[in-house]
């Protein structure tokens, strides 16, 4: 294997390059990125740059030294636009470049109102753009009350704004961490003095009473360029439990689907530890294709929403009952444990010490049955 | 022989805890914050590959490693 080219140049591609040169890859390490900056991290977008509490520099993930010595054939600002699997080739809008090995970690889009021109958080400028435009006085509506809509609404809240936060369900969040701690995370924006209206679908901006509008309504992959390339696309690329989508083609993070085995389904991770986690895995199966071994990672992020900080683990979206083993949702101060059929599945906790988590995210990885571990 | 200093930019920690999972003998996590603590930053060549580790999953970036 000569060359190995790695399509996005975010934490997931950033991963794999490292991962490449740490494992000996001594060819050429072709890193495609389609925005003109080095990777940088994407978390604090809604929390310390949209606060204005950091600087855009401090999110660079590795410093220039760092990345000299990954000795990169770096091209940014550079879009892939096809993929030829036969030939072994991808089409970028400079011209056509051959691989021997392709790591796709294209990541994924903000999805937005039909025709509209709002703000969505996605890049650095993004950010920058919404946060120059939040103040006193000023009026943010957040259309989605996801982490990221959450997020920002508290941020904007810390600015100063008057925040109205739209939710088509009747619960915030309630999909991903169950209705009582999506209940308890409703309350909490609301005591910070957040509008929040559930049950609404936005469907336009034009009509919402506000200066500024954030859209976060969940994002789509960035798969375009691989229509008609034979690789199966569904919601992402479609990956074995190696993270491979061909042979000598694998994706990693936000844009990959991939079979987890910890878990027995299919499922397309936005968490920023994942985007790592995979990019590393994606690289390892790469270059020892005898010696694979199945991408098996309990899903963690966390969300930091006011004083609050939310660490959850596991397969929190396919529970089937959610029980607080620890603590109290009064409190603000608990562990809240997620079972699927027999199997304890996810955990959530607040406020809790490190130590009092562990073992739970242990058990996770286990796959535990339930009545051992409640 | 290499050694490996750590530094450790303890503000921009966001408490996952990677670190400590990956490399329990060098990093360990505060009790009411969870922000890292580093327990020894110049870990023998036994712990070295475990730090690198740690380093690169760190999902803040807040991790860095002097080799020399």
């Amino acid at each position: 294997m000569n060359r190995i080219v790695v399509v996005g140049a975010s934490a997931a591609g950033l991963a794999a390059c490292e991962t490449l040169r740490r494992e000996g890859f001594e060819g050429t390490v072709t890193l495609i990125g389609a925005e003109t900056r080095f990777p940088y991290d994407r978390p604090p977008l809604s929390k310390q740059l949209l606060a204005g509490a950091w600087d855009p520099s401090r999110l660079s993930l590795r410093s220039p030294a760092q990345i000299d010595a990954l000795r990169l054939d770096a091209r940014l600002g550079t879009t892939a636009t096809g993929l030829s699997v036969a030939d072994h080739t991808i089409t970028l809008d400079t011209g056509p470049l051959a691989y021997d090995g392709l790591i796709i970690a294209t990541g994924v889009r903000p999805r937005r109102l039909a025709g509209d021109q709002t703000h969505v958080l996605r890049t650095v400028e993004d950010a920058l753009g919404l946060r120059e435009r939040l103040g006193p006085g000023r009026r943010l509506a957040v259309v989605g009350a996801g982490f990221l809509g959450a997020e920002a609404a508290a941020v904007a809240r810390g600015l100063g704004c008057g925040v109205v936060l739209f939710e088509p369900a009747p619960v915030p969040l309630a999909h991903a961490v169950g209705e009582r701690v999506g209940r308890m995370l409703a309350t909490v924006h609301e005591e910070h003095g957040v509008d929040l209206r559930t049950g609404v679908t936005v469907t336009s901006a034009e009509a919402l009473d506000a200066d500024e509008v954030l859209v976060a309504i969940g994002s789509q992959p960035n798969t375009e360029w691989l229509d008609g390339s034979g690789l199966r696309i569904d919601d992402g690329v479609v990956c074995d439990e190696y993270s491979a989508a061909a042979p000598d083609i694998y994706a990693a993070g936000d844009v990959a689907r991939w079979r987890n085995p910890l878990f027995g389904v299919d499922m397309r991770v936005e968490h920023r530890t994942n985007a790592t986690e995979q990019g590393m895995a994606a690289a390892r199966n790469l270059l020892r294709p005898y010696a694979r071994r199945p991408f098996a990672p309990v899903p963690y992020f966390w969300s930091d929403q006011y004083d609050l900080k939310l660490h959850a683990y596991g397969h929190l979206r396919a529970h089937d009952a959610v029980e607080i083993v620890d603590g109290s949702l009064e409190d603000r101060r608990f562990l809240a444990a997620y079972r699927r059929g027999d199997r304890l599945v996810g955990a959530l906790a607040v406020g809790l010490p490190p130590k009092a988590v562990r073992p739970w995210r242990q058990a996770i990885a286990d796959s535990a049955l339930w009545k051992d571990v409640t | 022989m290499t050694a490996v200093r750590i530094e450790f930019d303890e503000p921009k920690c966001v408490a996952a805890g990677q670190c400590a999972m990956v490399a329990p003998d060098v990093f360990d996590q505060r009790d009411d914050d969870g922000v890292a603590v580093v327990l020894d930053d110049t870990p023998g060549p036994g712990q070295h590959e475990v730090v690198r580790e740690a380093a690169a999953v760190c999902p803040a970036a807040a991790i860095h490693l002097i080799e020399s």
